[in-house]
């Protein structure tokens, strides 16, 4: 009850409290109002936003998973698709060189081969350049020979020009044409002329008549016979040919000719073998440096006596030998004769010598 | 008196002379007429109508041989001038008694005979294809493998003669085996021989491929580039223009002739020669360079280009000037390379001075336009 009657005496108090509470309330609602408004919302905004914030996180790591699994998913395509252009490519590049290697062998086996012809080419070039100089060489050599050909035509010719003109050899009493005194030495046709054989003197024919008529067989070209340019072959001298089986003279001469040809057997002397032993002997005994024989175990080199060298052994004086006296000198079969006399007087046959008819005697 | 009676007087006189006992008489008259006929025609026409060639051809059958030299000579100098006279001889009936002479065994009768035949032979295609008809072809290739080296400078040369008008003469020429024995006289020093076998050669092998290669088949190769450096011009020039009628034919000779060296043995030969005889060595190298590219190459490379441009500024003729411009162009025609080659060795300002050249021939401007 106290309670009650403190309340009741509160009532009072507590209504004017009410009342005063109500008016400053209702004064401050408005304010209070606002406050709270502002402290709700702030407070729902706080929420909102962490709950927005949340959301966004959580999309965040969703967005992100997602766009990992994505892009991951596109990363592995391009890595296949990047992995499949290389190995096109790859395979391209190889096949492109399998084409090559087929493209060259196909054209050059079946249509052109280009390095085949360049060797070819190469090939002809030295061909050509060996050829040239073959055909120098050979033109060379041509010229040579004709040469060598003219040469020893023209020496023949003038070796038959100076057997002609033997006549005009010099002599020593008379110089000829081609040895003037005036020169320094022989010409060459002199010389020439010293050289060569004179023709043989020519018969005159016996009769004419056998000169006539178609020339014989043995025409002027018969060599190993000199004769003078254009001379006609002798004719065979006419005889009797004997009755009876007689080899012709020519035969006969022939075999009269013929030297000895004996056989082996004939032609060995009976003492041939011991004179080849002989030989051989000697050729031994001459090629021998050492004339004291070899013997083995034998003492026969100690037995030797010495022998001075004629050098030291003989006197240091002018030896009569050679001037004085010699080995074969018979003092008593010459009886006092007196030695060959080597200085005589003249005899006067070449007085006149050089010295004869002209002038042109007077060789220097 | 005109000179025609002159000559009927002179021919009056000598025959009466050629039926003389004296065989001399018989020989020097006939060897009179013979001068007389070859100094002029005029004489030889006058010996036709004469009457004298049945006389000189019934007795080549019978007498001695100088009067069967002599009656060839006649008949030599009477058809070599032209061939109606060379038809008036063999209408007398002379090849038979001059084929029975080359049976002969002196060598001068069958010379004579065989050089007779060589001049019938040589005016036109009719007149060989009645020699050959006479049998004369194998008996001239007897002929020439005798020793005498005259007798076979003769018998090639009337072979030449008669191979040279036309395929079937030339066929009938190889059929004797006429190849084998020309190759093998190739190598012989005497000169005029070898044009003479050249000559033959190259007369056998123009007409056609078989025969150029059955002349190529005798191993004549490279035999034949020896004779190329003889002293003797003509020798070279036949030997020219023996590789120009093998090499035309086709790609196959060529290549044979190149890989033997031909080529450059030819180019040597242009190089030492002046004037006409050039001639086929120019014509050998365009047939060559003709035919492929590879042989126009080869003809490059063995230094031909600067050869044929130093050919064009050195000859004045107007024939040798057009055959270097078509071997030019046969060159510099097959690809860049040749004609690059060609351009290098400064050829085309002369051929284009030729071409705007009033002066030069009608042939010759068209072969360089070409």
């Amino acid at each position: 009850m106290a309670s009650l009657v403190r309340l009741q005496n509160e009532i009072e108090r507590i209504k004017e409290e009410y009342f005063t509470r109500n008016r400053i309330a209702e004064e401050n609602r408005q304010r209070e109002n606002e406050a709270a408004i502002l402290i709700q919302s702030w407070f729902r905004g706080c929420q909102v936003r962490s709950y927005l914030s949340h959301l966004h996180r959580k999309a965040t790591i969703i967005q992100k998973i997602w766009r990992g699994f994505t892009a991951r998913a596109h990363f592995r395509q391009m890595v296949k698709a990047a992995y499949f252009i290389m190995k096109m490519n790859f395979y391209h590049e190889m096949s492109v060189r399998i084409q090559q290697r087929w493209r060259g062998y196909c054209v050059r086996k079946y249509s052109h081969n280009y390095y085949a012809r360049k060797r070819y080419m190469e090939g002809l070039a030295r061909k050509n350049k060996q050829i040239r100089r073959d055909l120098e060489e050979f033109s060379e050599f041509q010229r040579r020979e004709r040469e060598r050909m003219a040469m020893e035509r023209e020496e023949q010719e003038k070796n038959v020009q100076a057997q002609r003109m033997h006549f005009l050899l010099s002599t020593k009493q008379c110089p000829g044409v081609f040895n003037s005194p005036f020169r320094p030495g022989p010409d060459e046709m002199e010389l020439r002329l010293r050289r060569t054989k004179p023709l043989p003197p020519r018969n005159i024919p016996r009769d004419r008549a056998s000169l006539l008529g178609n020339t014989s067989p043995s025409s002027p070209s018969f060599p190993g016979v000199p004769r003078a340019f254009g001379a006609k072959p002798l004719p065979p001298i006419p005889s009797k040919k004997p009755q009876g089986p007689f080899r012709g003279p020519a035969e006969v001469w022939a075999q009269r000719q013929r030297g000895l040809e004996p056989s082996l057997r004939v032609q060995t002397s009976i003492s041939d073998l011991e004179q080849a032993q002989d030989q051989l002997r000697s050729g031994e005994w001459r090629n021998h440096t050492m004339e004291t024989m070899f013997q083995p175990f034998s003492k026969a080199h100690q037995n030797r006596s010495y022998e001075r060298m004629l050098h030291t052994s003989s006197s240091f004086q002018p030896v009569p030998y050679g001037t004085k006296h010699f080995r074969e000198e018979h003092q008593e079969n010459l009886q006092g004769k007196q030695p060959f006399k080597t200085v005589f007087t003249t005899c006067h046959v070449f007085d006149k010598f050089g010295r004869l008819y002209s002038n042109a005697g007077k060789i220097v | 008196m005109s000179q025609r009676q002159v000559l009927q007087g002179v021919m009056s006189l000598l025959r009466p002379l050629l039926l003389d006992v004296v065989p001399t008489i018989q020989q020097t008259a006939a060897l009179a007429l013979g001068r007389l006929a070859s100094y002029n025609e005029d004489l030889a026409e006058a010996v036709v109508k004469g009457d004298i060639l049945p006389q000189l051809i019934y007795s080549l059958a019978e007498q001695n041989r100088f009067y069967k030299k002599a009656a060839a000579f006649v008949l030599r100098a009477v058809a070599k001038h032209s061939p109606a006279l060379a038809h008036a001889v063999v209408d007398c009936g002379a090849l038979d008694a001059l084929v029975i002479s080359l049976e002969e065994f002196d060598p001068d009768v069958k010379e004579a005979a065989a050089w007779a035949l060589g001049y019938i032979a040589r005016h036109n295609a009719n007149l060989s294809q009645e020699v050959v008809d006479a049998g004369a072809v194998p008996l001239l290739v007897l002929c020439i493998q005798e020793p005498e080296v005259a007798l076979k400078r003769i018998a090639a040369s009337a072979l030449s003669d008669i191979a040279k008008h036309s395929p079937e003469l030339a066929q009938t020429v190889v059929d004797t085996g006429a190849i084998a024995h020309l190759a093998q006289m190739i190598l012989n020093p005497d000169a005029k021989l070898k044009r003479q076998v050249f000559s033959a050669l190259s007369q056998i092998s123009k007409h056609s491929v078989d025969l150029a290669e059955m002349v190529v088949e005798a191993e004549i190769f490279p035999a034949v580039l020896a004779c190329l450096r003889d002293p003797d011009e003509y020798v070279r020039k036949n030997v020219t223009t023996l590789m120009r009628e093998i090499t035309k034919h086709t790609p196959e000779l060529s290549q044979m002739i190149v890989n033997t060296g031909g080529v450059a043995a030819v180019i040597d030969y242009l190089g030492d020669s002046h004037g006409n005889v050039r001639l086929p060595g120019i014509m050998m190298l365009g047939y060559v360079a003709a035919h492929s590219e590879n042989l126009a190459m080869a003809v490059i490379v063995s230094k031909g280009v600067p050869q044929l441009a130093i050919c064009l500024s050195e000859e004045p003729e107007e024939h040798i000037k057009a055959a270097t411009a078509w071997a030019f162009g046969q060159i510099g025609r097959h690809t860049p390379e040749h004609a690059r080659a060609v351009a290098t060795a400064n050829v085309l300002p002369s051929l284009l001075a030729l071409y705007m050249d009033t002066d030069s021939s009608e042939d010759l401007q068209v072969k360089v336009g070409s």
